[in-house]
C-alpha cells in the first residue's frame, strides 16, 4: 500500500486539466529506482514531472505514482572556459543562466519562462525564439545518462539512435537522471532589439524572410481579433547578441538581469493579474490587443533599443501570477507548425476559423523554425503559431472542435504539433503528424527500454503515445 | 461539474442503490459496495461499463485503507464518497438487547468513520471532493423507540459536522442528508405509509451533494424537526413522539 498522504492533485501551466498522482520526490537515482521498484510492486504507473511546465497533460497521471525530479537539482560541474555545464534534471533554466551568466555563457535555447527543468525541457525538447538558428535544445546537449524502469542506468550521446527519441521522448522512454550541456559565449548580457509593426500577414512574413537570416532571435505577436485587410498584423520583435566593448561588462551581472517588481516604476506587478482578469473576456480582449498593436505601430516601430537577456527571453515571468488571469477553467495552448509554403494560407485560415466560431485567441506568437532529427520531433521548415485560448465550463466542447478543425488544415499542409503545449491531439493526429514508421520505432524503444510499460502520462494515454 | 469517479458504501439495496443507478446513468463511474455479493451482481449488471462491484463488510474496518486505495485505482480517480450502509434491526418497547446495538453502532457509525477518514486523507491533499453521510431524522433526539439508532445517527451528524469544519475551508464538500421515512428494506417492518420512495430520495440526494452542509429532503421535515430540536428534554420525555 502506498502512503495514502502522498496523493496530490496536479496539473499542468495552463491549470485546465488536472489528476490526482501519489509524488514522490527523490534525490538521487538510487531513490528513483526505489520508487520505480515501488510502483511496479504496486502495480502502478509512473509519470514523470519535472517543474509543470508543460500546458497540458505532459506531466500528470491520474492514480500514477508521479516521480517529481524538482528536488533533484544539484549542478554538477561547470567549466568557464569551455562553457560544459553538467547539472542534474531538476535544475532550472534560471539555474542554468544564473550558473553561466558571469562568466560570459547563456543557454543556447530558453523557454519563454525560466522556471521549466532540464529534465522536462529535454523530453520536450523546446525552443526558443531563435528555433530557426539554434533549433531545439537537445542539439546542444553532449551527453545524457538515462535511467531504465527496470533499473539500467546507460549514458547516451549524440552518436546513439536512442539519444535522438529520448531527448523528444516526452518522458516515456526513462529517467533523465543527468545532463551535460553546452553554453553559448556572450559578450554582452544585453541584445539589441529591433521593434517592426506588421500591418498584415504579407508584411509579416515578409519581415520573418528578411531578417530570419541575419538576426538572432525573432518573434511576433499577432492580433487575432482583427479581420479583412489587416488580417495578421502584430508586432514583431528582432534581436541580436550585444557587442559589449568593456573587459568585464556589467551587463553580465546578475543583479543586471533582475526584472523590476513595477510598471512604469511605480504600479506593483503582484496585482496586474487582477487586473488582467477584468479584461480577460472577448471584449476586453479585443481591446488589450488593438491597443498593443497601436502603441507598437505609433511609439515603438521601427525603433531599436538594448534589453537585458532576461527581459527579453522570458516574458512569461514579466508578469507574476498572470496565468491567474484565466481562472477558474484555466487555458489551453494551440501550437502548430506549418511548412514554410503554407503556413501563411494555414494560420490565416485558423484565425478565419476561431474569429467564426467567436472563439478567438487572446494571444497569439509566430516563430520560425527548421527541421531537427529528433524521432517526435515537432520541428519544420517553416513557421509556428502559439495560440492561448481561455477555458470555461460552457466553451469546452466547442473549443475541442475548434482545435481538431485546425488540426486538419494543419495536416494537409504537412505540418506537426508540439507536445509540450498540446491539450487535444487525438491518436489519429498524432499517427498522421509523426507516421507509422516514427510511431513503430518509438513503440519498439519504449518496449526495450521500457519493459512493463510503466512510463504514462494523461497526454501519452489521450494520444496514444503509451497506454 | 458532473462527477466522474464515485464510491458507494452500502448499494445493495434502498437509497444506495438507486444512487448508484442514477450516477451510472449520467456517465460517472462509481465502485458499489455492499456484503451480499449476489444483490451486490444484479446491481452492477444494470449498468456493466460504469458500475463496478465491490464485495466487503463494513465491519472489517482493517480491510478499508487498502480496498479505498484499490478501488480509487480502478476508478482511476475520485470525486464523491457517499456512505449508506445503515442498520436498525425492530427493537421492543422494553428491550435492552447489546448485540443488536453493537451491529447498528458498527454499521452505521463506525464503518462510515473508517470508510469517510480516508476520503478525508484523500480530499484534503487533492484540496477537492465531495464526502456524502446519510444521517437521520431519527438522530436529531433520542427517542423512546430506538435509542441506539437515534444515537448513531446523532453521532454521524457531529462526526460529519467536524469533517465539514476541518475540510470546507480547503475546498471540500461535506454533506449531511436528513432523511425522513423512506420506503425500503431497513424500514419494512414499520408498515410506513406515505414514505419517500429511495428513486425519488436519492435525485434529491445528488441534487443537494452540492452544496456543503446539513440537509432535509423535505421544507415540512425542516421545520418540523427545528422544532421538535427545540422542545425541552422535560417536555419532551412526557410526549408520545
Amino acid at each position: 500500500m502506498i502512503d495514502p498522504s502522498r496523493i496530490e492533485r496536479l496539473g499542468g501551466y495552463g491549470m485546465s486539466q488536472f489528476a490526482d498522482g501519489y509524488v514522490y520526490r527523490p534525490t538521487s537515482v538510487d531513490e528513483i529506482r526505489a520508487v520505480l521498484a515501488k510502483a511496479k510492486a504496486e502495480g502502478r504507473q509512473v509519470t514523470l514531472r519535472g517543474a509543470g511546465r508543460s500546458y497540458g497533460e505532459a506531466s500528470i497521471g491520474a492514480e500514477c505514482i508521479i516521480v517529481d525530479l524538482s528536488r533533484m537539482n544539484r549542478m554538477l560541474a561547470w567549466d568557464p572556459s569551455t562553457g560544459m555545464l553538467i547539472a542534474e534534471p531538476g535544475a532550472t533554466i534560471e539555474d542554468l543562466w544564473r550558473t553561466g551568466l558571469e562568466d560570459g555563457y547563456w543557454p543556447p535555447v530558453v523557454s519563454g519562462t525560466m522556471y521549466p527543468m532540464l529534465g522536462g525541457a529535454l523530453a520536450m525538447n523546446i525552443h526558443g525564439k531563435n528555433a530557426f538558428k539554434a533549433g531545439p535544445i537537445g542539439e546542444h546537449v553532449e551527453e545524457i545518462d538515462l535511467l531504465t524502469t527496470d533499473g539500467r542506468l546507460m549514458t547516451l550521446s549524440p552518436n546513439d539512435e536512442m539519444f535522438y527519441a529520448v531527448i523528444s521522448g516526452a518522458g516515456l522512454l526513462g529517467v533523465i537522471t543527468r545532463v551535460k550541456i553546452r553554453l553559448k559565449k556572450v559578450k554582452s548580457g544585453n541584445l539589441r532589439v529591433l521593434a517592426l509593426t506588421a500591418r498584415n500577414w504579407d508584411e509579416e512574413f515578409e519581415a520573418f524572410e528578411t531578417f530570419t537570416p541575419i538576426a538572432d532571435y525573432v518573434v511576433s505577436w499577432i492580433d487575432c481579433f482583427e479581420r479583412g485587410k489587416g488580417a495578421g498584423r502584430g508586432a514583431l520583435h528582432v534581436a541580436w547578441y550585444a557587442d559589449d566593448p568593456d573587459e568585464f561588462p556589467s551587463s553580465l551581472k546578475i543583479s543586471h538581469q533582475d526584472l523590476p517588481d513595477t510598471i512604469l516604476g511605480f504600479f506593483p506587478k503582484a496585482i496586474v493579474w487582477r487586473c488582467l482578469k477584468a479584461f480577460n473576456n472577448r471584449p476586453g480582449m479585443k481591446l488589450v490587443n488593438a491597443a498593443k498593436y497601436w502603441a507598437g505601430a505609433l511609439l515603438a516601430n521601427g525603433k531599436t533599443e538594448h534589453q537585458s537577456l532576461v527581459a527579453f527571453s522570458f516574458l512569461l515571468d514579466y508578469v507574476p501570477n498572470w496565468r491567474w488571469a484565466y481562472l477558474p477553467g484555466g487555458f489551453i495552448q494551440y501550437q502548430s507548425l506549418v511548412p514554410k509554403e503554407h503556413a501563411k494560407r494555414v494560420f490565416a485560415e485558423q484565425i478565419r476559423l476561431q474569429q467564426e466560431a467567436r472563439l478567438e485567441s487572446f494571444l497569439a506568437v509566430m516563430k520560425r523554425h527548421r527541421p531537427d532529427k529528433f524521432l517526435l520531433s515537432h520541428a519544420v521548415d517553416g513557421y509556428s503559431l502559439a495560440l492561448d485560448f481561455k477555458v470555461t465550463e460552457r466553451n469546452r466542447e466547442r473549443l475541442w472542435d475548434l482545435t481538431h478543425k485546425m488540426n486538419d488544415l494543419v495536416l494537409q499542409a504537412g505540418g506537426r504539433f508540439y507536445l509540450a503545449k498540446d491539450s487535444t491531439l487525438r491518436p489519429s493526429d498524432v499517427e498522421s503528424f509523426l507516421g507509422r514508421e516514427t510511431l513503430s520505432r518509438f513503440r519498439s524503444l519504449k518496449a526495450e527500454l521500457d519493459p512493463y510499460g510503466l512510463l504514462t502520462s494523461e497526454l501519452a494515454k489521450r494520444t496514444g503515445l503509451a497506454g | 461539474m458532473k462527477y466522474k469517479h464515485a464510491i458507494i458504501v452500502g448499494a445493495s439495496s434502498g437509497l444506495g442503490r438507486e444512487l448508484a443507478y442514477l450516477l451510472a446513468e449520467s456517465g460517472c463511474k462509481t465502485a458499489i459496495l455492499a456484503r451480499d455479493e449476489e444483490r451486490l451482481r444484479f446491481v452492477a449488471g444494470k449498468h456493466p461499463q460504469r458500475l463496478l462491484p465491490f464485495v466487503h463488510d463494513v465491519r472489517d474496518t482493517d480491510a478499508v485503507p487498502e480496498l479505498f486505495q484499490q478501488i480509487t485505482k480502478e476508478l482511476g480517480g475520485l470525486d464523491l464518497v457517499i456512505y449508506c450502509s445503515g442498520v436498525m434491526p425492530e427493537v421492543g418497547p422494553h428491550e435492552f438487547n447489546f448485540q443488536k446495538d453493537k451491529l447498528m453502532v458498527d454499521v452505521n457509525l463506525i464503518g462510515a468513520i473508517a470508510w469517510l477518514n480516508q476520503a478525508a486523507i484523500r480530499f484534503q491533499e487533492t484540496r477537492s471532493g465531495t464526502i456524502v453521510g446519510i444521517g437521520s431524522v431519527a438522530g436529531d433526539r433520542g427517542r423512546c423507540g430506538q435509542p441506539v439508532y437515534n444515537t448513531t445517527k446523532a453521532a454521524l451528524a457531529t462526526y460529519l459536522e467536524a469533517l465539514r469544519n476541518r475540510l470546507s475551508r480547503l475546498g471540500v464538500r461535506v454533506v449531511t442528508i436528513k432523511p425522513g421515512p423512506m420506503q425500503t428494506e431497513m424500514t419494512r417492518h414499520l408498515h410506513l405509509r406515505g414514505a419517500m420512495l429511495p428513486q425519488i430520495a436519492a435525485k434529491k440526494v445528488l441534487a443537494k451533494s452540492r452544496k456543503t452542509g446539513e440537509h432535509y429532503l423535505k421544507p415540512t421535515h425542516r421545520i418540523a424537526f427545528a422544532l421538535i430540536r427545540m422542545i425541552p428534554s422535560p417536555i419532551f420525555r412526557r410526549l408520545k413522539i
